[in-house]
């Protein structure tokens, strides 16, 4: 199965470079974002997107509000919450949203990336189950 | 306090009690004399005129009848005859005597026809004036009498007619005089000898009847009220009037006692009430100055426990922000630090570098790192955790259950430690509404606090349930050692943030920081006692959703 294709969003750039770098050093295609309109619009242009790892804590367009974004527009992209301990909450709340999971900074590489192909599997899953069912209707419609 | 309640109380009842009393006093003593003077004065008019009459009627009959006839036994015996039927017996004798003193005509039941007067004291003083009463005097017969008598001149000489009257008769004017229980009347000559027998028995007391009789001249015919005390040391009231022109005293004597009896009771009833009313007043002063003095101080202290309330929970509010702060604001840049040494290690996985002789140390040093940031960020969990919400799913709980599976996760350890745990669980205790996990991180806290305490000497922990007596709707949780206790210095500080006695990298002086978070966000409260060398014991109230 192939890489998930990985979109990192996060306010601050120290943190999202490294991290880029990692992922990318393990394979993975990753691009980032610095903000929750940022990454909406990526979102528009990489439709293949798999895993959004997404910050709870952003000026702007904070974590929550971006979600529930993506999640209206891209319902089967998975999104990975990723929080500093203070907001605990808004990622338990973001989860309650349809988030995948929650991961706290700062987390284990690998941790992160078991996280990720979880939810990759999970999308992959989903976006068959959809193709099986549609190959289904057509069947049945053709069976008709 | 009670002096002045009890001054501002007692004046006006003092004061209106003497001003009425005094009132009463002087009015009731206005009108006892004003009723004693009455008594007197009629008294003295019905005796005045009683001997007025008698002479009157003497001098009726000396001046209208020739003096043969009055000279004659017979004529005299029918005048007495008529005269006893006119006035009711109170004329015994009639007779009549010339200027010598000898008797010369008489009708009477004596054998008095003859009598030599000429040497009686009475003669002589009647013979010199036109008319004369005598004082009373036992005289020829031997028995108490007076004597009314008149001189007129007839055939060129004086000659005296003279009547005895019924000393009895005059008597009972007197005899039957009674004022209250003990006031009689009596009437005295001037040499003090009764002229009419008081219905008591009374001792004369010539000194003050002396006095009487001085001071009733000075007032001239007016009753004269006076007090003296007699020889037995009683109080009298007098009220003295004079009779028969001045020559006798009437005198009504009564005991101020009894004549004062009722202003006696109402004073009595007036002290009675003032002293029962003083000793409620006192009672009521101190009582109720006691009791205010009471919920005065207790207010203060409740003040004051307020106050430190407030000072310690603002302390702990503006700390759980500061400890916020500091974690968000060192939280991200150790994540950064751990991310970039992460890159680091991966960077290490490629050629140049593998051959790198210090490649191990490099690794070790970034493991280290790693770590670190590992460490910076349990810290800051626990900060956040003093100062926010966590893990906030709430769920009712029975405290004895999770009680049971803390001490069954702390056992291995408090036994590794020889410290044995022991729990005292009220069974059937409420349901109550909190998070279990922070529940259990409390109690772990605490429970780890007594392991680490006790660690050099064994000891046991002691976890307590019940329903709480001094807090209503609220559920105790005890956690007891017996381990070396907190000095007093340290007991104030425990429960802030960093505060901490054990070895630097031991612990973080948050735990005791969260419990206190903890319990306040449960709406509880948390407090310790500690004796040095005894133990400490921590009680935790959570209270029952009702």
């Amino acid at each position: 199965m192939a890489k998930p294709y990985i979109m990192l969003v996060d306010d601050e750039e120290s943190f999202v470079e490294p991290m880029q770098k990692r992922l990318d050093k393990r394979g993975y295609k990753i691009i980032a974002a610095y903000s929750g309109d940022e990454a909406l619009r990526q979102m528009d242009t990489h439709r293949n997107l798999d895993v959004v790892i997404l910050d709870v804590k952003m000026p702007g367009m904070d974590g929550i509000e971006s979600l529930k974004e993506i999640k209206k527009k891209f319902p089967l992209v998975e999104v990975i919450m990723l929080t500093g301990h203070a907001t605990v909450e808004s990622a338990i709340e973001g989860m309650k949203l349809g988030a995948f999971d929650y991961l706290m900074k700062p987390c284990e590489m690998d941790v992160l990336t078991a996280k990720v192909e979880e939810a990759a599997g999970k999308k992959h899953a989903h976006e068959e189950k959809i193709e099986k069912a549609r190959i289904e209707k057509v069947m049945s419609t053709r069976g008709v | 306090m009670i002096l002045t309640v009890i001054i501002v109380s007692f004046t006006p009842m003092v004061l209106v009690i003497a001003i009425l009393l005094q009132q009463f006093n002087a009015s009731y003593h206005e009108k006892t004399h004003a009723h004693l003077s009455e008594l007197v004065q009629k008294h003295k008019q019905n005796i005045d005129s009683f001997l007025q009459e008698k002479l009157s009627t003497i001098e009726f009959l000396a001046s209208t009848q020739r003096l043969s006839r009055l000279n004659d036994n017979d004529f005299l015996y029918e005048t007495l005859i008529k005269l006893r039927r006119d006035y009711d017996n109170v004329f015994v004798d009639l007779g009549l005597i010339d200027e010598k003193g000898i008797q010369r005509a008489y009708a009477g039941p004596y054998e008095l026809e003859a009598a030599d007067y000429s040497n009686a004291k009475w003669f002589k003083k009647a013979i010199s004036e036109p008319e004369f009463i005598s004082d009373v005097f036992l005289g020829l017969r031997g028995f108490p009498h007076f004597i009314v008598a008149t001189r007129v001149k007839k055939n060129g000489g004086f000659w005296l007619m003279r009547a005895t009257v019924n000393f009895n008769a005059f008597n009972s004017l007197v005899h039957n005089f009674q004022v209250g229980r003990t006031g009689f009347a009596f009437i005295l000559n001037r040499t003090g000898e009764f002229q009419a027998k008081p219905n008591q028995e009374i001792k004369p007391c010539s000194q003050c009847y002396s006095f009487f009789w001085e001071a009733v001249e000075k007032t001239r015919n007016n009753i004269l009220i006076t007090r003296w005390t007699d020889d037995s040391g009683r109080e009298n009231l007098y009220a003295v009037g004079s009779l028969k022109n001045g020559d006798w005293l009437l005198i009504v004597k009564q005991q101020a006692e009894d004549a004062f009896s009722d202003l006696n009771r109402m004073s009595n009833i007036a002290l009675l009430i003032f002293l029962v009313g003083g000793t409620a007043i006192i009672g009521m002063a101190a009582f109720t100055s006691k009791q205010m003095v009471r919920r005065i101080r207790k207010a203060d202290q409740e003040t004051e426990m307020m106050n430190k309330q407030i000072i310690e929970t603002g302390k702990m509010a503006s700390l759980g922000e500061l400890a916020a702060g500091i974690a968000h604001e060192i939280n991200n840049p150790v994540a950064i630090m751990v991310e970039e040494a992460g890159w680091m290690g991966d960077l290490f996985e490629d050629e140049p570098f593998a051959e790198s002789k210090n490649l191990s140390e490099f690794k070790r040093s970034l493991a280290q790192i790693n770590t670190q940031g590992q460490r910076c960020k349990e810290i800051t969990h626990k900060l956040l955790s003093f100062a926010r919400k966590t893990d906030t799913t709430l769920k009712d709980v029975q405290v004895n259950q999770l009680i049971q599976e803390i001490v069954g996760l702390s056992e291995q350890m408090a036994r590794y430690n020889k410290v044995t745990m022991a729990t005292e669980l009220q069974p059937d205790l409420p349901f109550i509404t909190i998070s279990p996990s922070e529940m259990q991180q409390m109690l772990l806290n605490l429970i780890n606090n007594a392991i680490d305490a006790m660690s050099k000497s064994g000891g046991t922990i002691k976890i307590i349930t019940k329903l709480s007596r001094l807090e209503k709707d609220h559920i105790v949780i005890i956690v007891e050692d017996d381990g070396p206790g907190i000095p007093e210095s340290n007991r104030e500080r425990i429960f802030e943030p960093f505060f901490t006695t054990k070895p630097v990298g031991r612990g973080t002086g948050l735990g005791l920081s969260i419990c206190y978070g903890i319990v306040q966000k449960m709406g509880g409260k948390i407090d310790v006692h500690s004796t040095v060398g005894e133990g400490t014991r921590f009680r935790i109230w959570i209270p029952v959703q009702k």
